[in-house]
Formats: structure tokens, sequence, C-alpha cells
């Protein structure tokens, strides 16, 4: 496992407390799992994800990201409904440990509110946050 | 006791080292109230000499081949087993080694399970199959709620052809749960009536059996053609997988899961068990699928090594959330069964598949011929159902006697079938045993 | 010093079945045809599947050769916590094999069948001598099985007093089959923790237990090779609210003659006759998880039991409350044929003595590696012990660089990485049937793997380089997975 200073946090995206990116654009947002993630979960083989069309509220589980031996669940660290989802995933879930905020992005959803991503840490607090 | 390697130096060192004065002292931790109080009430300690004569005198009085012609299959059959078999199969490494769970110590067992994998799925006609499960029973339940997994319904079709014995343990799997299970009537043919199945909506699954219980060729094409374009899965069953060598395999029927017991396949019967619990499907639905699987990849050479792979599937992993909560395969039953389809090969499958077929055509011909009916219509394959006179218990009794066991009594699984018996024939009947056999019923 | 038993050995290659062999060849001796040929309904034939075709001596050279890619008990020393790799004696074989056993069909007449049942009779009476309890059933095919029918029994039983339960309290140092198998019965696992002493402490289970929670799974003595000093009380405290106490006794090999489960609380007990009992595992199973419960829990057991009647042992059905069946037939008949060889053998002074010689050697191992590695608990411990690789982190090695290291020495790993609770766990079971010489070689190693993490790590990480295959590469494995060939 990396250092902190080793990974890499985007200036351009929010984060949640359980590892998730979000990056909004008006009524839509993109999310996936941080760099910290990836490194923690090690070689991701398999991603879960859920239909376009369900709609989750913050804190719940849309999906799992499972390592060699290892499952993690994944939360929604907003609210809203699934547009679309990344299914190229499916054939390349290495994308998820090589560029976890580029092609490694999981699900784009509908913003209950589109303000809600405001609320979430930017790039400082949440390397803060790592560093404890 | 031979078993144990420590002489009284031996024990006495290593009790200094640790620090306690006797073996009873190790359990200084156990409270007083939880430690029994009388020593262990068992029979003496037999020399190994002894224990042969004891087990020589249990197995006196068990019926068994060839002493007893025993037409009876019903989910256990007899069959030829090569005597190179028994040889590899009590090769210590095989026998005394544990779940491959360190690869690099265990390529004999996963390559063998590959294998196994691998010879099963063609068998089946199937995409992928898994290291093998307890029996045909439990592989039945498990199917049934994979298929509630992946479809999210609740209701399952279940044809009364489906073994007896398969249906109360998938019955017993079910309880606890939510789901429910419709029993599907038969024919007069002796196949599964699907004349309900027409509005398949809230149905996980479709379970039949073939051959079926009755011995009957289901026609799996029209139920496979139904359940295609649909949510629901469709579950074959099987309990003696010798048929595929000449009969359709269930994949190519439109079978979503194939599973059933794998006994036929080169493991004595043993009262039942250890057997073999085949386990395959299609790819789209693996992460779903109970059970160990093993896998190809490479070694850090780039060599070609097997592993255990997909365990997030697996209740190490993933607890309560697992596909199941099977922890072992039957590993050296799954072994024996890769190395029966290996030594018969195709070749010699298609063969000995074919003979079973003709010696139980010509029983059922010569029953036939000497008055008794054969009640379903439907092709069988090494077994079938024959209608005895009124008051066929008595003969049935005399052939006993005579150590001939004239089939299974049906009656006690369908009460609507009083004097119906099911007959086995495998290539260990001769003509001479069959003839006989028709002699003494007359 | 003794030279460790690792070496290269002699190991052939041997490619998959379908790569070898030709087509027109048979390693089998198809019987003689003495009847005519009949027409086969033409839409029902098939193909009949793609195998290869290969000779005898094909098939013999293939799996001797892949057999010797395999460690085993026989091999050597197979130290794997939990798993109980104790030796399994080559009479026990005979037995099961004998053909008045491995010949039997499972339904014909109980009179046909008499020496068979009179065994699985009578081995239900060893088991529950052994236990402490007042009933068996033989029927389960696994740990596992016997679990779930353990909660089955729980499940039936909590339905017969008209109050069904929700949950069921499962300590963090479980076994995965343990959560699954009350899952299976709708029961959401409630986890609690271990205290410091690496036990359960009575007040944590009483400050979940409620008339909601169907009762408790315990592992006694437990994963970490500890004994739950405290499982009165605890059971007590399930038993006031209504619960039962579901026994793991996965480890029971350690406690035979010296421990009373019935009397400790237990309601429900499962045993795994290839720990135990000293049954082979091989190379995953077959098993067998035989369940024993106390009187009130008997008329729950599945069916069909094998009961005594004027002298004549029979198969019977008539137990309307049972929870049903859970194998086609009689269970892993072979399996039990053995076990009731080892108890046979055995005899009660020697199976007291296995346990005490089983925690012996385990003890001595916990000792002599002690200042080597860093034990999780420094506590008396049962038949096995439990270190982690927290000493060794600095020269940045981990758990797994060590027992692969360990392979090269000539031993098969221990467990590693469970139980759960200890980070890097490495999960130390010997069983009685090891010596002290070669208890000693393997501790040798241990030792020797400590000093290279030290002074040339590298050795750990790129171990194991004399086994058939070097580290696989898993993450390919599970990400394109190629389960057939």
């Amino acid at each position: 496992m990396k250092e902190i200073n080793e990974l890499n946090f985007p200036e351009d995206v929010r984060y949640s407390e359980s590892h998730e990116w979000v990056k909004a654009a008006g009524e839509t947002a993109k999310l996936g799992i941080t760099d910290y993630a990836q490194d923690q979960l090690g070689d991701i083989v398999f991603v879960e994800l859920p239909d376009v069309g369900e709609s989750f509220e913050k804190g719940a589980e849309y999906g799992t990201v499972e390592s060699v031996k290892a499952v993690s669940e994944l939360y929604m660290p907003v609210s809203g409904e699934i547009v679309a989802v990344n299914d190229a995933l499916e054939d390349s879930p290495e994308w998820v440990n090589n560029t976890p905020y580029s092609d490694g992005w999981m699900i784009e959803i509908k913003l209950d509110d589109p303000s809600e991503p405001d609320s979430l840490m930017d790039k400082d607090a949440y390397v803060s946050t790592l560093k404890g | 006791m031979r078993y144990f390697p420590h002489t009284p130096e031996d024990i006495t060192e290593m009790l200094n080292t640790v620090g306690v004065k006797s073996l009873e002292d190790l359990f200084g931790t156990i409270p007083v109230d939880c430690r029994r109080t009388s020593d262990l009430n068992l029979p003496q300690a037999l020399t190994e000499w002894e224990l042969n004569h004891h087990i020589d005198e249990l197995c006196g009085s068990m019926a068994v081949s060839p002493e007893y012609k025993v037409f009876m299959g019903a989910g256990s059959y007899e069959h030829y087993i090569p005597v190179s078999l028994n040889h590899l199969l009590s090769r210590s490494e095989f026998v005394t080694s544990y779940t491959p769970y360190q690869p690099e110590m265990s390529q004999g067992t996963l390559q063998a399970i590959f294998e196994y994998q691998t010879l099963t799925a063609r068998l089946l006609g199937m995409e992928v199959a898994n290291a093998s499960q307890y029996d045909g029973a439990s592989a039945l339940a498990e199917a049934a709620l994979m298929a509630v997994r992946i479809s999210r319904r609740k209701k399952v079709a279940v044809s009364r052809l489906v073994h007896p014995h398969y249906r109360r343990v998938l019955k017993t799997y079910l309880a606890p749960t939510d789901n429910e299970i419709i029993e599907l009537p038969y024919l007069p043919d002796g196949t599964t009536d699907l004349s309900s199945l027409d509005a398949l909506d809230d149905l996980a699954a479709v379970v039949v059996q073939s051959p079926n219980f009755f011995g009957c060729i289901e026609n799996l094409k029209v139920i496979g053609d139904k359940t295609r374009a649909e949510k629901t899965l469709f579950v074959v069953g099987f309990s003696e997988p010798l048929a595929y060598g000449l009969m359709k395999n269930p994949g190519s029927q439109g079978a979503d899961i194939a599973c059933g017991e794998g006994q036929s396949l080169g493991i004595p019967r043993s009262f039942g068990g250890p057997a073999l619990g085949m386990f395959a499907t299609r790819m789209p639905y693996v992460r779903n699928m109970p059970g160990r699987l093993v896998g190809q990849t490479k070694d850090v050479d780039g060599k070609r090594g097997f592993v255990l792979t997909l365990a997030t599937r697996e209740q190490h992993i993933r607890r309560e959330r697992a596909t199941s909560n099977i922890c072992t395969n039957h590993s050296l039953c799954a072994l024996a069964s890769a190395m029966y389809m290996s030594s018969l090969g195709g070749s010699g499958i298609k063969t000995l598949a074919r003979l079973n077929y003709d010696k139980s055509e010509y029983l059922k011909g010569a029953l036939r011929k000497a008055g008794f009916s054969i009640p379903f219509k439907q092709s069988t394959f090494n077994e079938f159902v024959v209608r005895f006179k009124d008051g066929f218990e008595k003969t049935y009794e005399r052939l006993t006697a005579e150590k001939i066991i004239a089939g299974l009594p049906l009656e006690c699984y369908y009460p609507e079938l009083p004097n119906h018996y099911l007959l086995c024939v495998t290539e260990t009947i001769s003509k001479q045993d069959m003839d006989e056999l028709v002699q003494k019923i007359k | 010093m003794k030279e460790f038993p690792g070496t290269s050995g002699l190991i052939l290659n041997e490619p998959l079945l379908w790569e070898k062999g030709k087509k027109g060849r048979c390693g089998f001796s198809l019987p003689r045809r003495d009847v005519e040929s009949f027409p086969v309904d033409e839409n029902l034939a098939g193909d009949g599947p793609d195998f290869p075709d290969l000779s005898e001596v094909d098939v013999v050279r293939h799996y001797t050769r892949l057999s010797q890619w395999n460690f085993s008990v026989d091999s050597g020393m197979y130290p794997l916590g939990s798993c109980t790799m104790k030796y399994n004696p080559k009479t026990n074989e005979r037995q099961a094999a004998q053909p008045g056993f491995a010949a039997a069909h499972p339904m014909l007449h109980p009179d046909l069948s008499q020496g068979i049942l009179k065994l699985m009779f009578d081995l239900e009476r060893f088991l529950i001598e052994i236990t402490g309890m007042d009933a068996a059933t033989l029927q389960p095919a696994a740990g596992a099985h016997g679990e779930l029918a353990g909660m089955l029994l729980f499940y039936t039983y909590h339905q017969s007093k008209g109050a069904p339960r929700s949950k069921i309290i499962v300590p963090d140092t479980a076994h995965g089959t343990n959560p699954a198998s009350a899952a299976l019965c709708g029961y959401k696992p409630v986890p609690i923790k271990s205290n410091e002493k690496g036990i359960l402490a009575p007040e944590d289970v009483a400050a979940v237990m409620d008339e909601q929670t169907a009762g408790i799974m315990v592992t006694n003595p437990n994963t970490l090779g500890l004994f739950e000093e405290n499982i009165k009380k605890i059971a007590e405290i399930v038993h006031a609210k209504g619960g039962l106490v579901y026994g793991d006794g996965a480890n029971m090999n350690a406690v035979m003659g010296i421990t009373d489960m019935g009397k400790i609380g237990i309601d429900v007990l499962h045993l795994n006759l290839h720990k135990t009992f000293s049954t082979p595992h091989g190379g995953g199973g077959p098993g067998a998880g035989p369940v024993c419960v106390l009187k009130h829990l008997e008329p729950f057991l599945p069916v069909p039991r094998v009961i005594l009647k004027k002298g004549r042992y029979l198969l019977s059905e008539n137990f309307p409350e049972s929870i049903g069946t859970l194998h086609a037939f009689n269970g892993n008949v072979g399996v039990l044929v053995k076990a009731y060889s080892y108890i046979m053998s055995l005899g009660a002074e020697n199976l007291k003595k296995a346990s005490q010689l089983a925690v012996l050697n385990a003890s001595y191992i916990k000792t002599q590696l002690k200042e080597t590695f860093k034990l999780a608990y420094d506590r008396p411990c049962m038949h096995e012990c439990v270190f982690s690789d927290e000493l060794q982190q600095a020269h940045k090695v981990t758990t797994l660089d060590i027992v692969k290291r360990l392979m090269d020495y000539g031993f098969h790993p221990p467990t590693i990485y469970f139980p759960l609770v200890v980070p890097g766990a490495i999960m130390i079971e010997p069983t009685e049937t090891e010596s002290k010489e070669d208890i000693d070689l393997f501790v040798q190693s241990l030792k020797a793997i400590a000093k290279e993490a030290a002074e040339n790590p590298q050795l750990l990480t790129e171990a194991p380089t004399k086994c058939h295959r070097r580290r696989l590469d898993e993450t390919m494995a599970a990400r394109k997975p190629c389960l057939t060939g």
C-alpha cells in the first residue's frame, strides 16, 4: 500500500467519508471510489453495479467491488437516480485501480438535489481525514 | 497406541518446556464445572486384526452383489469400476491432502478439479461446472435457491417425477424461507405434465429430472423453448448421468442449471454416500453459483497453473451474504468421476451407455412378453416401471429369499401406483440374470 | 541438526487430459454385449460428450503425476489451524472399502442391511457419549451441512413454541460457515467481539440477547485455540431469554474425554468426523458432520433415523416434528465407517490421550516460537496457537511470505489470515500425531525463516521455489475467469 502523499486526489471532485468521489455537472453527477480506496482494496477483479433507473438515498448501498479475497460495499455519497453505469468495468475492472477518477467511474446519477455535492469534503478536508 | 509417536520421555521433556507438571495441567483454563466427572464409556480398543474381524462380521449381513442380483437403481447405480481407479484414488497425495488453499502445494488436486469441471460441463452441455457438492439432492436444493436469487421470485415449480428423496431435501432447504414449491403432476406417458405452466410470470424456476424417477426421458426441449425468453430458470436434475452418453444433454435443450447425482460415474454406492453433487450452469450466472471453483492462471514464471477462484461468492469471504454455506466439495468423489470419465473416453461412454439402454430394453421386452405391463410409454434409459399382478409382494419376498431384488416398489412414493416397481439394468446384469428373473416371476 | 524435508524432488510435467490421448483409445474393459441392439428415439438421442480417448496407461500416469504435485499428511507435517490434519489411519480405509459396505444399495429393506445399520446405531451412541449429549443424527455430509441442520433445529424449535425469532449471535472469531448457515434459515447474524483475553464476555452476550434472538453459535475451544471459559454463564444468559446454544464442534479434538458439552449448556453440537475422528480430507472432501442434541431437541432431528426395535435395526420416518431430510440417502456412510473404525481402534483411554497430546504439541510450539513471532494471546492454548506477522512487518514481509517460504523447507503452511480478529494471523495446529522431532524441525524452520526475513527478505517474497509451480496470479484468475478447458 502507498503513502498518502503518493496518492492522487484531484481538486475538481468532492469526497465522502466512505471514500467515494462525486463530480457534479449541473443536475447530474458521476461518481466512483477514490485513489485511497482502490489502494486499500488492492487489485479489483469485479464491480457489481445497479440497473439504470434505480434510485438510492444518500448512504444506501448501490453495489459492490471485489478484490481476490474481499468484497466491499459501495455507498451513495448523495441521493439520486441512476442514469448510466460504467459497463466497461465488467471487462476491465483494473480501470478502477489504474484511473479511478476517469475510466474507472462507476455510475452517473441525476441528483435529487443538485446542491448536495457541495456538502461533501473538498480535497484538503478529505486528505486531512486520511492523515487523521 | 500406534498413531501416537510420543515416548514417555518426550512427554516429560515437552511438559517441562511448556512449564506444567502433567498432561491434565494443560487443561487448567477449563472451569471445573465444564469437565467430565467420569471416564468415557466406550468399547475396549481393538487391535487392527480384531477390528478386521469385527467389520467382516458386520459386512456378512449385508445383501450385495454378486451374491445378490439387485435390479434396483432409483438414484444409486451399480456400474463396473476399473481397478485402476481404486488404485489411483488410494494415493495418499489425493486422500490425505486438504482443500487446495495453498496452490503451489496443491497443483495435483487443482488440475484434477479443473479437469473434472471441464468433463462435467462437456457431459452436461453446460458452460461452467463447480468443483462439486454433497449429493444430487442438495445440489438440486441449491439450484432452486440460486434460481430464486437470480430471478428475485419466490415460486419454484417441481415435477413429481424428480426423485422423491431429492424433493424432500428441497422442501427441507426451503422450509425456513418464504419460497413456495409448486408440484407439477405427470402424464400417462411417464413425463411431466406442463399444462399448468402457461403463465411463468412469477416462477423462479421449472425443475424437472431427466431421466426422471420413472426412468423416462423428459421432453426437455419443450420446456427449454418455453423458458428461454423468460426470467424463469430451467433446472434439469438427474440421478443417472451415464444417460447423457446416449441421450441429448441438458445444455443442448436449454437448461440454465444442470445438477444432480454423479455416483454412477465410478463411485461405489456405499449405502448412499459419499456421493457426488454435480452442478453446472451458464457463464452469465457464474457469480450466483454455489460451491468452489478452480480456474486457470499463470505463475510468476509464466507457467500454466490452477487456483481456487471467484471465492468472493463463498462463505469464508461473504459470510451471511454468500451464495451458499457450503465449504467443502466432494473432491475425492469428483476425482473418481473424472478418472472414470477419462477411462471411458468419448468412444467408451457411448458404447457403455448404449449397452445399458439395450440391456434394459431387453428386460422390458421380456417382461412385456411374459404378460406384465410397461405402463409408461416414453423412452427410458436403464430403468423403467413395470406393473406386476396384484399381490406381487409375495413373489417379491420369495425372490428376495432367492437373492434377487426385483426392483423398488413405488407405492410408498406414489400411492396411486400399487404393484408398480422400478427396475434397473446396467452392464453388470447379464442376459442370463434377466432371463432368470423373468422365469422366476412368472 | 537434522536435515529439513524440503527438496525439489522428482517432479514430472503432465498436460491436461484432453491434450493427450488419441481418438479410438479406451481405458475401460468394456463389458461383453449379450443382447441385441434396440432402436433409440432419434429425437432424444444425442452425440455423446466430447471426452478425450485415453488408454489405461495414459490415465494411470496422468493421475500418478498429478498426485505428485500435492503435499499431504502422508508426505509430512500439515499444521493447518482449525483443519486438524491428523494422521488418517489406513485400517479405516480398509474397513470402509469392504464390499459389504461399499456395494450396499441404500434403499434395500433394512433386513438386508443390518450390519451397516448396527454400525450407524452404535456410532451415534459413541458420539453421544464422547460429547455428553443425548441423541444424534449422522446425516449431514459436512460441518457446514451440520450447521445447517443445527440452524433448522433452532428454527423448528422456535416455530414449535409459536414464537419464531429473527436474529442469532455469532462471535467475530467464528468460521464463515456459521453466519452463512444461519442466513439460510433467515436469521440475521448479530456479531459480538471477543474480549481482551480472546474469549467471549457474558456481559457482551447479555447486551444483545433478547427475545427476538434465536440463540448463539459458539465454537469451543474457539478459533484462537482458547477455551471459552465463560461458556456456562453465557449459556444461562441465552437460555434465560428462551434462546438455544449452538456448539460448533470443529475443535472437539482438543477436549475428548475432558469436557462434557451437555453439562456446559450446549443444546446442539456438530462434529467434523474428518477432523476429530481422523477420516481423510480427500483434497477438500468428503467429510461428515453429525449433529448431537440434548433430549428436548431430539424430536426435531432429521429423518430417517436408525432405531432398534425387537432386536432389528430399522430406518424410521416416524418423527412428525422432524426438520425434514438433508441428504438423498443416509449421509456419508463411507466416512462414518472410517470414524467408527477410529473410535474402535482407540477406545476411551486413547481418545482422551489424543486430545491431551494434541494440546501438548500445540502448547510446546507456542512456547518455542513466542520469542520469534508475535503471539496473539499469550494464554494457555488448547490444540492450536495463533501468531501474527507483526514483528516481521518491519522487514516488509507478510504472513503470506513467511508461509510460502515454509514450503521450501518441506512443511505445509499453517492456516493464515484467520481468525479475522488477528491481522496477519498464522494459526498452527500440529495435532497429536506429530512427533517431537518433527515439531522441533518445524520450529527450527520457522526460526530460520524469521532470521531470513531480517537478513534476506527476498528469500521469502520470492518463495516458494521448489514446488511444481511458483506463486500464481490469482488476480488474473478472477478478472478473466477460465473455468473449463
